[in-house]
């Protein structure tokens, strides 16, 4: 899967899990960026993502994740 | 709104949480609010969120009191001024396995797994016990699930060391307190989670993680079977059920196949699943379910379908069969008024999705699940817990019977020129007098489900009543109604609060099953007697508008009560001087407590 269609499909979940039509993300975004992303929106924003590409972090990818960049690797990585 | 009703895309409405809640708080409805602590062992923010949706869906609004990370026990023991001040309507304790402190250790003797088990439930016991003392209301609390892991395999369950086998009795000893004592509720996490799978269900990570006892992804389902108990506890269960016949209660269309073509019985796999299924629909009648038909046919084609030797329904099963061919939504409607409730107290059952359209169109508030494969019929209508069972009153088992002889009433009155004389011809009997234990769950009951006749629209909790019970400042009545047709069991509630010699009426509530049988005014004259003798002079009564209790707008004003106080929103003060009261009733006979010992 390529990068343009992985952000893609990323803003579309950031969007409705955090129901802010404004929202887009890139390589650097943190939870600094999005006013609602907490430690429990992130529990949500977990779970959205990895339905959505189908694929499941483990413990360690989640913990180690410090922006979207990064996220975006490992689903380019594992997505199918 | 479809997007909560079962079977939900819990992926879905995890991530549209959020615009879910806009939308349901946009609608407009009138919702009854209500005040939840939710007491929890591990993490509850989720499961909050969930639970709010699913019971603004149900038209309920709740407002949350949440304790902090795993303070239930603190919370429950110590209450902070907070909490006091919150005073619950209900209390949920979220606890789970994670929670469970005094697993057995596989040195332990018998007796020793035993006091653990005796000490955890106590910690359990003493937490119900004041819970109840302080907030005076129903408290909903887990069982547990089964660990994730059995150190002895298989052994776990059967040995006493076994942490299965411990968490299997801790259950145990948490149904005998709730066998025993009113105003108590499981939520059966042990079987949501095992029909989730309890394997993805405690996934440790989630637990490791974030704090949550199971996995995020289930906790939609989770919040949904919590939201079972809390509705049906605020009365807001549904009460009938309306089929349709052909590939609904039997495979086949019963006009073109015939009574012989029908698939219905133990011939196929598909027939025994259309006999399996009316089985269920039958079994529902037994906890007080009304059973309807909706469908499109020849009545006598219906008729003939349903005496199938082979099937498991019956047309007397059935108080209102409407087999014809106007639209459905239109039977629907006729049915609810038939039947006295709303139509958004019925579920329709229909293979048929384009059916099923029309009527989620046009009927609101009717309950419409999926139907879609007779295999998948009982699951999606039992899930849904459009019935679920919180109190189980002896009305409950017979309310089938009850909605019966109201039909054949009607049927009757057409023949008598008379109103009067159609009412005589009842022969109606009452009682009518103080409360008494035998009825508490029932008078509660009524409390929290009359919408129509219900001056004040004032609910109260299984301890409410109980504390009223034993209060000598109010005067209570309860009305039971027998006439020939049958016992209509207890009617109708009324419950004044005593201030000097003035009787306040808190509740005036009637069932709308007997309606138009000047059960009112009996209920009326018990009052003013009973007033009379606790040295009452005037009798004040309040009414409150709701959107369904217009009925009773000029209830006060046609006992002869006098208009005092009117405001901008159309609430209501009525004032009777009971000097000179002249009974009322003339075609019941009431009796009172003593009449029932026999």
């Amino acid at each position: 899967m390529d990068s343009k269609t992985i952000y893609a499909r990323l803003n579309k979940v950031f969007r409705d899990v955090f129901d802010d039509d404004d929202i887009t993300v890139n390589a650097k975004t943190t939870a600094n960026d999005i006013e609602d992303w907490d430690s429990l929106e992130h529990i949500t924003l977990m779970a959205a993502v990895q339905k959505e590409f189908k694929v499941k972090f483990s413990m360690g990818e989640i913990a180690s994740m410090k922006n979207v960049g990064e996220m975006a690797d490992i689903i380019a990585k594992r997505a199918k | 709104m479809k997007e909560l009703e079962y079977p939900f895309e819990s992926d879905y409405i995890i991530k549209k949480k959020k615009s879910l809640k806009r939308t349901l708080l946009a609608d407009g409805r009138d919702r009854l609010k209500k005040k939840i602590a939710v007491f929890g062992g591990s993490t509850t923010h989720d499961i909050i969120v969930y639970l709010e949706l699913f019971l603004l869906d149900q038209g309920i609004k709740p407002e949350f009191y949440e304790s902090e990370y795993a303070q239930y026990w603190q919370d429950a023991m110590f209450p902070s001024e907070e909490l006091l001040n919150f005073s619950p309507d209900l209390v949920y304790i979220h606890t789970t396995s994670r929670n469970i402190v005094n697993y057995p250790a596989t040195a332990e003797s018998r007796e020793q797994v035993e006091e653990k088990l005796q000490r955890e439930y106590a910690k359990f016991e003493q937490m119900w016990k004041k819970i109840t003392e302080t907030y005076h209301c129903p408290i909903i609390q887990n069982n547990f699930e089964m660990p994730f892991y059995r150190l002895m395999g298989n052994k776990d369950c059967s040995d006493y060391r076994g942490r299965s086998n411990f968490v299997s009795r801790l259950n145990g000893l948490f149904y005998d307190y709730a066998e025993k004592n009113e105003g108590f509720y499981i939520n059966d996490i042990n079987f949501i989670s095992a029909s989730y799978g309890l394997r993805q269900w405690s996934d440790p990570s989630y637990w490791n993680m974030y704090k949550y006892a199971m996995c995020t992804e289930a906790i939609p389902e989770f919040s949904f079977n919590l939201s079972n108990i809390i509705k049906s506890l605020f009365g807001k269960n549904k009460k009938a059920l309306a089929l349709d016949l052909d590939n609904t209660l039997w495979g086949g269309v019963v006009g073109d196949d015939g009574v012989d073509g029908i698939q219905i019985g133990q011939e196929t796999g598909v027939s025994q699943s259309y006999y399996e299924f009316q089985s269920y629909v039958k079994s529902l009648k037994d906890i007080g379910v009304i059973l309807t038909v909706c469908s499109k046919n020849d009545h006598e084609n219906a008729i003939a379908g349903l005496n199938h030797p082979e099937g498991a329904l019956r047309p007397d099963d059935f108080i209102i069969i409407k087999a014809n061919w106007e639209n459905k939504d239109r039977n629907i409607i006729e049915t609810a008024k038939e039947l006295n409730i709303f139509p958004d107290a019925i579920v329709f059952a229909d293979d048929n999705p384009a059916e099923r359209e029309i009527v989620r169109a046009q009927v609101q508030g009717v309950a419409v699940p999926q139907m879609d494969g007779v295999e998948n019929y009982i699951v999606n209508l039992d899930r849904g817990g459009y019935f679920e069972v919180t109190n189980f009153s002896a009305d409950d088992l017979k309310r089938n019977e009850m909605y019966k002889a109201n039909v054949e009433r009607s049927a009757q009155q057409a023949s008598f020129a008379d109103y009067v004389e159609y009412l005589l011809s009842l022969d109606m009997n009452a009682v009518i007098d103080d409360f008494i234990p035998v009825y508490l769950q029932r008078i509660t009951q009524l409390t929290n489900k009359s919408n129509q006749f219900n001056v004040t629209t004032k609910r109260y909790t299984a301890t409410k009543i109980e504390e009223v019970y034993k209060s000598d400042e109010y005067i209570r009545l309860y009305g039971k109604l027998t006439d020939k047709f049958g016992d209509n069991g207890v009617v109708s509630v009324v419950i004044g609060k005593i201030d000097g010699d003035i009787l306040n009426i808190d509740l005036w509530i009637m069932s709308c099953r007997v309606l138009k049988r000047d059960m009112e005014l009996a209920m009326l004259d018990r009052l003013v007697e009973r007033a009379a003798e606790r040295g009452i002079k005037t009798i004040k009564g309040y009414y409150y508008p709701t959107a369904k209790n217009k009925m009773v707008r000029e209830l006060f004003g046609g006992f002869g009560f006098k208009k005092t106080e009117e405001d901008a929103e159309g609430n209501t003060v009525w004032e009777l001087d009971i000097a000179g009261y002249e009974k009322k009733n003339n075609v019941i006979t009431v009796e009172d407590n003593s009449s029932l010992k026999n």
